[in-house]
């Protein structure tokens, strides 16, 4: 278990190492220079002479790469160009809102997916998982903005419940903060949950043919019990599987979402930094990202573990 | 007896605040579209800066007024000297920077001499060539001197780059700006809002409002939304696309459509052949309705231009007629220049809506006359980066918002490439002259030469749609600079 955990850790590492390279130079290609573009088209040579140099963009690129490189690991991600603020300031701003939000969503996507999956599985081809699954068809079928956005014209400008978005920051305290962050957090989970529901219900009808499940059945076990006792259990790989992939996804790729309310997050911060050509900051978010996709993986592999004593035995 | 008094203050106390709570209101949510990347408006071009800071946390010796008049600011009055060389402020005393530090003379002449130096990124310093020294006289006056009368040079003092600030602080106006204006800085939530609060002891008129939010919408689907749910009482520059009917029949909101200093032009690479044939852009020129165009790019909105000059400016002269759209007559101009059987070329379009659906238009129009557009869409790093600096284009749609910049015609290396010697003798003239009408005479030549050379397809002039509050009153209906002047804003009772 411990060389299996060492070795998983060792490719993470060098996969970290690849992707700083791919990420460096991918962005250093694309045109754009970020001096022009915060001084504008009436920028005079020497002004923008001097701001090139006050950024260090006058410095070799091999030069900078391992200047970045080497400050990644202290943690120093370099400062903004546009912002003038370490590039790790920016991401705490900007991960207290993402975080949440994906642990939210995550939440309320498993928790609505999971009774789904075993309830439609358990009444397989009958009327009530024909509606279950044609409510998750539905689910999958919608974009999540355009659900959002009929979210916030009935909860927000209709019946005035939340805001129509922004975030208030959790200084204004825990309340104010969450409730910003309810329709933002069932607009990403409704979609989620709806993939996570069809999973769980196919990899359940499959463990519901297998042998032994018959056998607890035959041994007089009760239906509700080898259900969720023995049957979902065994189905759960594919599931934490999927769970994996969607928290990665939930913490980078809510941008949409992060744009219809106008929340401060990551997804934002990364797409604002690309049009603003703030190369610095996109490579530091993005390495992040590449770290969070590494450890959810590794954790997820572990969980297969847990859920399957055989796994252990193996490695 | 003790006990009384309390009791009576108490009385007191909560009769005030329940009459301060019929009062109107003193707090406002202002939306912005695009957040600024600092906060100091000396140091970037960004609209988006002087849109949260101007007249609101800073001031200038000058300022621009809605009207796009100059008005005195920090400087009370000034003389100018006989040959227009030199200028004397006298500056109002008392005056203090929100960091409790006081505003004199050397803060002028701080201000002024960082935005020339040499290491200066002042995204305008440009504005400041023309000065020569800045001295202070005594605390409250400041005396500067050109090296050659400049025409602009009190409007110039009015702009956003061109704002007093303190040595003291400065270096760290970028993420906590210390000004002298009537609301001073509070906190910066990034990517979220900017908040502002009214300065205890502000010089000037006082102002109505108490706490002011900025708040960032940088999706338009979303910042309609925030407008009729009141989460936000005011959006000065509204990207409503098709939604402005809907809220113009909101009693709860107003709507108002003004002008701007944006000047929308189909821009021509006027050395690239064959665009270098006088000919070839008079054909595209009258190939181009631009109406259909407006209606496409602006929502119908957009004032006609017919040279480089905002109609709202004293100076316009109304040159939309010079050429018609005609397409006989563009085809009988492209066979005076040998390209009768038309010819292929590029446009790059910016990503705002206005050139993104205007060139849709133009390129449709251009195709009657046999003029086939490959039209690219590219990014603003990539269009300030190939089309701007690199001049690798054939023809791009932008608006120039800086006011008074007609002179960009005259720069030498400008993206559009353009030369003529009369032109420029006229801009050079202008540069040094004072006198209202002599300006006014100078620009009208200008216009008219610009007009006929063509060297940009003069298109429209950007419209400014304002959504707030039907209760709101004192916000700007014209925007003459990019700004959102609160001073004069308050609640309707």
């Amino acid at each position: 278990m411990t060389a299996y955990i060492l070795k998983r850790l060792l490719i993470g590492i060098a996969t970290l190492v690849v992707a700083s390279v791919v990420v460096f130079s991918m962005l250093e290609i694309v045109p754009g220079d970020p001096a022009r573009l915060m001084l504008g088209i009436n920028a005079t040579d020497d002004a923008l002479q001097a701001l090139r140099q006050q950024m260090g963009l006058d410095q070799p690129l091999v030069w900078r790469y391992l200047e970045w490189a080497s400050g990644l690991l202290t943690l120093d991600f370099g400062r903004s160009y546009t912002y003038s603020v370490p590039v790790i300031d920016l991401i705490a701003e900007r991960i207290v809102v993402s975080l949440p939000l994906a642990v939210i969503a995550l939440v309320m996507s498993t928790a609505i997916a999971i009774p789904v999956g075993v309830f439609s599985a358990s009444r397989r081809g009958r009327p009530a998982d024909t509606i279950s699954m044609g409510a998750t068809q539905f689910g999958v079928a919608v974009p999540n903005f355009w659900f959002a956005l009929l979210l916030i014209y009935i909860f927000a400008v209709w019946l005035r419940l939340v805001p129509a978005g922004g975030f208030p920051g959790w200084s204004a305290g825990v309340w104010p903060a969450l409730t910003a962050l309810i329709l933002p957090a069932v607009a990403l989970a409704l979609p989620q949950a709806a993939i996570l529901a069809r999973v769980t219900r196919s990899s359940l009808l499959e463990v519901l043919g297998e042998d032994y499940i018959r056998t607890a059945r035959a041994k007089g076990i009760p239906y509700r019990h080898v259900l969720w006792r023995h049957a979902l259990r065994n189905a759960l790989i594919p599931v934490v599987t999927i769970l994996g992939l969607q928290f990665a996804f939930l913490l980078a790729g809510t941008i949409i979402i992060e744009n219809v309310f106008y929340l401060p997050g990551l997804g934002r911060l990364v797409f604002q930094a690309i049009t603003q050509r703030d190369l610095i900051v996109v490579e530091g978010v993005v390495m992040l990202l590449v770290a969070a996709v590494i450890v959810v993986n590794l954790l997820v592999d572990l969980s297969y573990a847990l859920v399957d004593p055989r796994l252990r035995a193996n490695r | 007896m003790q006990m009384w008094t309390k009791i009576l203050a108490a009385t007191a106390l909560a009769l005030a605040s329940s009459t301060g709570a019929m009062a109107a209101r003193t707090d406002l949510v202002v939306g912005v579209v695009l957040e600024p990347p600092h906060l100091d408006p000396t140091a970037g071009a960004a609209a988006a800066i002087d849109e949260v800071l101007y007249a609101n946390v800073f001031e200038g010796l000058t300022r621009i007024s809605a009207q796009g008049e100059v008005l005195p600011d920090l400087a009370e009055s000034w003389t100018v000297s006989d040959d227009g060389k030199s200028y004397t402020f006298k500056l109002h005393t008392g005056v203090k920077f929100h960091d409790g530090t006081d505003f004199t003379a050397d803060d002028v002449k701080f201000s002024l001499d960082r935005a020339r130096a040499e290491g200066s990124t002042n995204a305008q310093k440009g504005l400041f060539a023309a000065i020569d020294t800045v001295e202070v006289v005594d605390p409250a006056t400041v005396k500067v001197t050109l090296k050659n009368p400049q025409g602009l040079f009190l409007y110039n003092m009015g702009v956003g780059d061109a704002v007093i600030v303190a040595p003291e602080s400065a270096d760290g106006n970028k993420e906590k700006p210390i000004g002298t204006g009537p609301f001073k800085f509070d906190s910066w939530a990034k990517g979220s809002s900017i908040k502002l609060s009214k300065a205890q002891g502000y010089w000037g008129d006082p102002v109505a409002l108490e706490k002011v939010e900025f708040r960032i919408i940088p999706d338009a689907a979303a910042s309609i939304p925030a407008l009729l749910s009141g989460d936000v009482q005011a959006f000065p520059n509204a990207p409503v696309g098709d939604a402005l009917a809907q809220l113009q029949s909101d009693p709860r909101l107003k709507v108002v459509i003004g002008s701007t200093e944006g000047e929308t032009v189909l821009s021509i690479n006027n050395k690239k052949p064959p665009f270098d044939k006088l000919e070839v852009r008079q054909a595209i020129a009258s190939a181009i309705d631009r109406k259909a165009v407006i209606d496409a790019a602006s929502n119908g909105l957009g004032q006609p231009i017919g040279s480089f000059m905002s109609p709202a400016n004293p100076a316009y002269v109304d040159l939309t007629g010079t050429y018609p759209q005609d397409v006989a007559k563009a085809k009988e101009y492209l066979k005076a220049a040998g390209l009768e059987n038309g010819f292929n070329a590029t446009i790059k379009l910016p990503p705002p809506a206005y050139a993104r659906l205007g060139g849709e238009v133009i390129a449709a129009q251009l195709r009657e006359i046999g003029v086939n557009l490959e039209i690219i869409p590219v990014e603003w790093a990539d269009w300030l980066s190939k089309v701007f600096t690199d001049k690798d284009y054939d023809l791009t749609i932008v608006s120039h918002t800086e006011p008074n910049d007609i002179d960009i015609f005259s720069r030498p290396g400008y993206y559009f490439q353009y030369e003529n010697p009369e032109f420029n003798k006229l801009i050079e003239e202008l540069g040094v002259t004072n006198d209202d009408a002599k300006r006014k005479e100078i620009l009208a030549a200008a216009q008219k030469i610009l007009a006929h050379d063509v060297p940009a397809v003069f298109l429209f002039e950007l419209p400014k749609i304002g959504v707030w509050d039907a209760k709101l009153e004192g916000m700007w209906e014209n925007a003459p600079i990019q700004a959102t002047d609160l001073t004069k804003v308050k609640w309707a009772e």
